[in-house]
């Protein structure tokens, strides 16, 4: 199908979405969630069940770590720090990631949904980001002995931090809602080099304060078994707790676009 | 219950503190906006029910 086409499909179904709406057949699998009723009625069946599963992997993971588990024979009890600060910087990265997918997707084939999942995973991404910087800082403290450094990981996660706030603050920006996902869909496309660089920067520069990583699929690299298992269930809370927000943000997205549109067409009759 | 920090007491506390507050804080938001588009929506619906 055209993109012109696509383009206009997908606006006409998010123009005249109803509870009558008929479902069209066509796209089918992965590409019929750009229809948004589709997609709404998909994340209603969903949502109790992730609310629900990352509420208790979040409670599960946390109050294990926080409470039945050992002080490390270095670190102390901010080993305990972990079990936030790595669930979150991985999200951090990971929800940039989504939004790169979203955004190329949005380029390619013009999915409106598509533009909307990425606008709702910025707040979430932020404040993961956010979390990632502040108890990375908490803890190095103590640790290096100095709550910041301009080691290349910090760096490049501090900068991740800015464009988040830019990629946001495009949005908001712009009033027409196309050209506004154009521009930050390339945003994204641009910062995704620091999302890369925030993940590798200790691989290619093997420099700085910041140590690699904590999780590998190499065992001998991974955290002690006592703190893996509950990092594990923290990180399976987070990146649930993630799906939950960015699948409940994004019908927010939908339904204010849909009311932006019934109430410019009431202005115009 | 309370297992002993020791000397990291504040900065364990304080890392859990604002990141959970953090959090709930994100949640909190993306529910009340959720409601508020709903209710929106459901409005300027209501109102072109009739002209349907």
């Amino acid at each position: 199908m055209p993109i012109e086409r696509t383009r206009a499909t997908a606006y006409i179904w998010l123009m005249s979405m109803t509870d009558e709406t008929p479902i069209p057949k066509r796209p089918s699998g992965f590409w019929s969630y750009a229809n948004p009723v589709k997609f709404l009625a998909f994340s209603a069946r969903v949502l109790p069940v992730l609310w629900w599963l990352s509420g208790i992997c979040l409670i599960v993971g946390l109050v294990w770590g926080f409470f039945f588990t050992p002080d490390d024979f270095r670190q102390g009890s901010t080993v305990k720090i972990i079990y936030l600060h790595v669930p979150s910087a991985l999200m951090a990265i990971n929800a940039w990631f989504m939004m790169l997918v979203a955004s190329l997707i949005w380029i390619v084939r013009r999915h409106h949904v598509s533009a909307l999942a990425a606008k709702a995973a910025a707040p979430v991404g932020v404040v993961m980001t956010l979390m990632a910087l502040f108890t990375g800082a908490v803890w190095g403290q103590p640790m290096w002995g100095t709550w910041w450094a301009w080691d290349p990981r910090l760096t490049s996660f501090l900068i991740l931090f800015l464009f988040y706030l830019g990629y946001i603050a495009l949005w908001e920006a712009i009033e027409d809602p196309d050209t506004a996902a154009d521009l930050t869909s390339v945003l994204c496309l641009v910062g995704s080099v620091f999302a890369v660089l925030s993940r590798y920067a200790v691989n290619f520069w093997n420099q700085g304060l910041h140590q690699g990583a904590s999780l590998s699929l190499d065992k001998e690299e991974n955290v002690a078994d006592v703190f893996y298992v509950p990092l594990l269930v923290c990180i399976a809370g987070f990146v649930l707790i993630f799906i939950a927000l960015v699948l409940y943000r994004t019908g927010t997205e939908i339904r204010l676009r849909r009311t932006r549109a019934l109430l410019a067409r009431e202005t115009r009759a | 219950m309370m297992p002993d920090l020791g000397k990291y007491a504040e900065a364990v506390l304080s890392a859990y503190g604002v990141s959970l507050l953090l959090l709930v804080l994100l949640i909190v938001w993306t529910l009340r906006q959720g409601r508020r588009a709903r209710r929106a929506l459901q409005e300027v619906e209501r109102r072109r029910a009739p002209d349907a």
